[in-house]
This record gives C-alpha cells, sequence and structure tokens, in this order.
C-alpha cells in the first residue's frame, strides 16, 4: 500500500511568520483525513503545498510527483474545493460542465448531468445568480465526476445552511467516497465530520501534534466523568484536561489505561471537539 | 490543442461584453450618426441653394454622368472609408484589450476563482498564452469583421444617398472592394500582433505580478521612469536620452495595441510622391507590402523580443502567485 501524500519537513515561511513548521505526515488510500487546526496554524498552506500551489522547503510526495514541479500532471488526479463560492461570476452552469468535460481528461459527463439533474440548477443559470449552498452543488458535481485519487476540501461547507452542509457530506460519502479514493478535508465545523472520518490529524502552529486513526483514537484517548470525591485521584493521572459541569468534573485522559480509569468513572470516548480543545489549549494566549 | 481551444473559448465567454459587444454597439451608433448627419446635410444642403455641390467621395461629386475613372475614384473613396471605419472599431476594441490584458491574470486572483481554475489539469502556460491570443488575433479579428460590416452598411447608406443625386447605387458599391479590404485586414492581424506584442506583454506581466492595483503599477513605473530619464537629462548627467526613452519605451509599453502604430513607430516605406488627392492611388499605395515593410526595422524585433520575455515572466508570476 503506498501513500497518497508524504510530507517529511515541510516548511514554508512567509515574510513575518513560519506558517509551516517542519510538518511531517503520511496520508494513505482509502482514507478520509481531517486536517484540525486554530486559525492561522497552516492548514491551508499545507493544502497549497500539496496542490503545488505554493513553494516550500522539506519534501513533499503526492501520488508519486512532486507538486512543485508536476503540478499539471498531478492535477489529473487530484481535485480540490476551496472555501465556497470560488467559481467565477460570469461562468454559466452549462459553459463550465462543457468547459471541464473538454480540458479534464478522467470527467465523466454523464455523471455530471445525472448529479445535476437532483438539483435545482438551470444549465442557462450564471454563477452569480446562485445561492451559495448552489454554487457549492455545481462545484462538487463537477468535481465528484471527476475520476481522481485524491479530494482536497478547504472548508468547503463555509458558510451554507444547515440543510447544505448535511447533503454535501452525505453525497460525498454515498456517491463518490470508495477504497480508491482518499479525501483531505479542513473545517472548524468538526462535529459534522467527525462521523465520517477514518484519520484525524491536528496542526498547531505548522506542526501536526495529533496524527491517529480513529480506531485509535477510541482506545487512547478517554473522557471520565468524576465526582468531587475522586477527583483528586484522577489528577495524579496526569488529565491532559480538566472541565466543571453541574458539580463533577470531566477529565481527559491519553493513554491511561481503561480499567483504571473505570474506577475513577463513567469513562467515554470524547468528542473531536472536546480533543481538540484540549491540545490547542493556550493558542491565541 | 483542444484544451486550448476551450481556454480561448473560456476568455471569450468572459469577455463577451468587451470583445463582441463593445464593437457592436459602436458600429451600430456609428452608423446611426453617421444617417443623421447625411439627412441633416441633404436637407440643409437643399436649402443652402447654389453653393453646395453634393456630397463629394474620393474628390468626386455625385452626380448622375461619372466616368468610369471617376467611378473608381469613388470606389478606392469607399475603400478608404472601409479602412477608416474598420480603425475607429479597432480602436474601441484596443481600449478593451488593453484593460482585459491589465484585468487578465489579476480578475481571477481577486475574487479567488483562480483556485478553481488551477485545480483543473491545464498549465499556466497554455493559460497565458489563451489569454495573449485572446488579445492579439480574436479581439483585432471581431473587430476587423465588425468594422467591414458597419463599413458596408455605412457604404449602403451613401449609396442610397448616391441614390438621390442620380447615381446607380450598385455601380459605386461594385466599384469598391469590400472583399479585398477584409483580407487586407485580416493579414495586417499578424502585423498588429507583433507591434502590440510588448504592450500586451507589458500590461499581462503587471497584471500577473501586482499584489493588487495592477493597473496603477502599469502606468506608474514607466512614466516615472520616463520622467527620471528626462530629469536626468535636464540635469546635463549623460544616460539615457530622454527624446529616445520616451517614445522607444513609454510609448511601446501603452500605445502598441493603437491600429496602425507602425505607421508612426516603425517608419515604413515611404509613400512621398503619391498624389494625396488621388484615392485611388493611396489605396494602391498602402498595400500590405507597405505595411509589412516595418518588419524591417529593428525596433519591431527588439519590441518583441521584450514582449516575449515578459510574457515568460507572466508566466512565472502565474505558476507562483496565488489569491493571498
Amino acid at each position: 500500500m503506498t501513500a497518497v501524500v508524504t510530507a517529511t519537513g515541510l516548511s514554508k515561511r512567509y515574510k513575518s511568520s513560519l506558517a509551516l513548521d517542519g510538518a511531517s505526515f503520511q496520508i494513505g488510500p482509502g482514507r478520509i483525513v481531517g486536517l484540525i487546526g486554530p486559525n492561522g496554524a497552516g492548514k491551508t498552506t499545507a493544502l497549497k503545498a500539496i496542490l503545488g500551489l505554493t513553494t516550500f522547503d522539506g519534501h513533499l510526495d503526492v501520488l508519486g510527483l512532486d507538486p512543485r514541479k508536476d503540478r499539471d500532471k498531478l492535477m489529473e488526479q487530484v481535485c480540490f474545493i476551496a472555501d465556497v463560492a470560488v467559481l467565477p461570476r460570469w461562468l454559466k452552469v452549462r459553459d463550465a460542465v462543457d468547459f471541464v468535460a473538454n480540458t479534464h481528461p478522467r470527467f465523466d459527463r454523464a455523471k455530471c448531468d445525472a448529479f445535476l439533474a437532483r438539483t435545482k440548477l438551470q444549465s442557462g443559470q450564471k454563477v452569480k445568480q446562485l445561492s451559495k449552498g448552489m454554487i457549492v452543488q455545481l462545484h462538487l458535481a463537477l468535481v465528484m465526476s471527476i475520476d481522481a485519487k485524491l479530494l482536497i476540501l478547504d472548508e468547503p461547507t463555509l458558510g451554507l445552511d444547515i440543510l447544505y452542509r448535511k447533503q454535501f457530506y452525505q453525497t460525498l460519502l454515498e456517491d463518490y467516497f470508495d477504497e480508491e479514493k482518499t479525501i483531505l478535508v479542513t473545517t472548524h465545523q468538526v462535529e459534522e465530520i467527525e462521523h465520517i472520518l477514518t484519520d484525524l490529524m491536528f496542526i498547531r502552529d505548522g506542526r501536526i501534534v495529533l496524527d491517529t486513526d480513529m480506531d485509535s483514537l477510541g482506545e487512547r484517548f478517554s473522557e471520565v466523568l468524576v465526582g468531587a470525591e475522586l477527583a483528586s485521584a484522577a489528577r495524579e493521572l496526569k488529565p491532559l484536561d480538566e472541565r466543571q459541569v453541574f458539580g463533577k468534573s470531566i477529565f481527559l485522559f491519553d493513554n491511561v489505561s481503561r480499567p483504571q480509569l473505570e474506577q475513577l468513572g463513567e469513562v467515554r470516548r470524547p468528542s473531536i471537539g472536546d480533543l481538540f480543545v484540549a491540545t490547542m489549549k493556550g493558542t491565541y494566549a | 490543442m483542444k484544451t486550448f481551444y476551450w481556454l480561448v473559448k473560456r476568455e471569450f465567454w468572459e469577455t463577451k461584453g468587451g470583445f463582441f459587444w463593445a464593437p457592436v454597439v459602436t458600429g451600430i451608433v456609428f452608423l446611426v450618426l453617421n444617417g443623421m448627419a447625411l439627412i441633416a446635410g441633404e436637407v440643409f444642403g437643399r436649402r443652402g441653394g447654389d453653393h453646395w455641390q453634393g456630397f463629394r467621395i474620393g474628390g468626386q461629386g455625385l452626380h448622375s454622368d461619372l466616368a468610369p475613372d471617376q467611378v473608381a475614384q469613388i470606389g478606392a473613396g469607399i475603400d478608404i472609408m472601409f479602412y477608416a471605419v474598420a480603425s475607429i472599431i479597432l480602436c474601441v476594441t484596443a481600449i478593451v484589450v488593453f484593460f482585459y490584458a491589465l484585468g487578465s491574470l489579476y480578475d481571477d486572483r481577486r475574487d479567488r476563482s483562480i483556485l478553481f481554475w488551477k485545480s483543473l489539469p491545464i498549465s499556466d502556460t497554455s493559460t497565458v498564452l489563451s489569454k495573449l491570443a485572446s488579445a492579439l488575433l480574436v479581439a483585432p479579428a471581431i473587430a476587423v469583421v465588425t468594422g467591414v460590416i458597419v463599413a458596408l452598411g455605412m457604404a449602403i447608406i451613401i449609396a442610397i444617398a448616391a441614390a438621390f443625386h442620380g447615381v446607380g447605387l450598385w455601380a459605386l458599391l461594385m466599384a469598391s472592394h469590400p472583399i479585398k479590404v477584409v483580407l487586407n485586414l485580416i493579414l495586417l492581424i499578424p502585423l498588429y500582433a507583433l507591434w502590440a506584442l510588448p504592450t500586451v506583454g507589458w500590461l499581462m506581466l503587471c497584471s500577473a505580478w501586482a499584489r493588487s492595483k495592477p493597473f496603477l503599477w502599469a502606468i506608474v513605473l514607466p512614466v516615472g521612469a520616463g520622467v527620471l530619464v528626462s530629469w536626468f537629462d535636464m540635469l546635463g548627467i549623460p544616460g539615457l536620452s530622454s527624446s529616445w526613452f520616451w517614445p522607444n519605451v513609454v510609448l511601446r509599453l501603452f500605445g502598441g495595441l493603437a491600429p496602425g502604430s507602425w505607421l508612426m513607430l516603425g517608419e515604413p516605406s515611404s509613400l512621398a510622391g503619391l498624389d494625396h488627392n488621388n484615392p485611388a492611388a493611396l489605396v494602391d499605395g498602402m498595400n500590405l507590402a507597405f505595411h509589412y515593410s516595418t518588419v524591417a526595422n529593428p525596433t519591431l524585433w527588439i519590441g518583441v523580443i521584450a514582449g516575449v520575455a515578459m510574457i515568460a515572466g507572466a508566466i512565472w508570476f502565474r505558476r507562483w502567485r496565488d489569491d493571498s
């Protein structure tokens, strides 16, 4: 199994700041990877590096190609949706389909027409006449009709209402994703993608601070609801985080054996959101 | 090749308003205004009495018994009008292309749609060259065709006016050479493209390079440099001469899109000795060979080399400048 993306010591310096600081990670085929980080952590820079849109230091291999040198070839296998509404406003729905059909060798027009038939989009409409949600539907229909190996989504559902957001990820899962394809997604709406991810990466200050698959995430991290009388015992086990709810404490533990924790209270799997908040403590301080 | 065709088509979709409708609307307005002027002329002419001798085309008054020789002169006059009308339309297109080139590699960075275009397997070289081809070949071709159609409309209006003076309508139109004019104009497009290349190259370079306000950079840099050169020149400090710098650098960076700019910049073979009161001789003299004689001028090729270098620079910036 060869990795789809292999990054080693990825660094990118802008004039005043370090956007990526020696980030290293690997993404295998057939995975849905969430790249989660606070604002300014380097998410978009990392995606741009993978897409060959920016220069960087270090080593990066995407589908066996160097994105700096072979971007044109790479884009036959990689698709990309940046945060909503980057389709040009003057483009007509019909022309968008025509253009991609005639310039992308792996585009399946029949598929795209079928996707579009399920929406309210009309072929003569211009992008500027569409709502944000409809623009994303169009973009998604175009991208899903391309038989690519890697799909990169950068805040794809930003500013959409919940109906469009749910539909977006549902369509991706039902009609697009399979074991041949890989999806790399960044978003701040962690809870919405939690159940579809197979892997999770946290990025902070240009470094990957957590890189795990969702199964081992459940084994590694536990959340325990502890009564006041056992709180000090729990603190001795060096929790990552502690917060108070209704007079009880919720502790987040990394790599503490489950039987040990069960003596303290009710053990459950932490949500990505809580794990994220605990990991990123002090980011903006 | 197929990709390139679709890239050019994409440019046309985006700029239909400028490349197509601007010349067409100009043409319609032109025809309406001229029609109105002609009617006004007829009315006032008739009121004016004896002084007025009727319209003159190619030095020949319009009246019923024209000799074949005079008809030929009128035909040549109509040919000149074809060129003139096409030039007017080309001037409009030149302004459109000026701003098109300035925005061509900037606008999609500003509205971030570059992220969509760059998600397709299309090289930056093809993208930039498709925009260059749109500016230098597609837009002038549309302008030429529109210009000649407008000129034909104008000729028909004149012919109708001539009919009032007893001159056969078709005889006059037959004496002109619209097809030859179209052919000449189309064959002049490559020459136009060569002369316009440094201007378009400069504008596209600024468009690809500027992080904001490409218009300002494109204007400020050459003009600022020109002012500096003039200033040094004025102070008597040896260096570039101001009288060389302005026409050969600044003007070439801005003015190359003006139709027939080579007549001013390229020192074409001499027209001296031509009788300016003889339209037929003038049309014959200003033939393709006359225009293409400017390819012998080394400044053309220096400009072309500079233009190619600037386009190469635009491609490089297009590769690495993103939406930020």
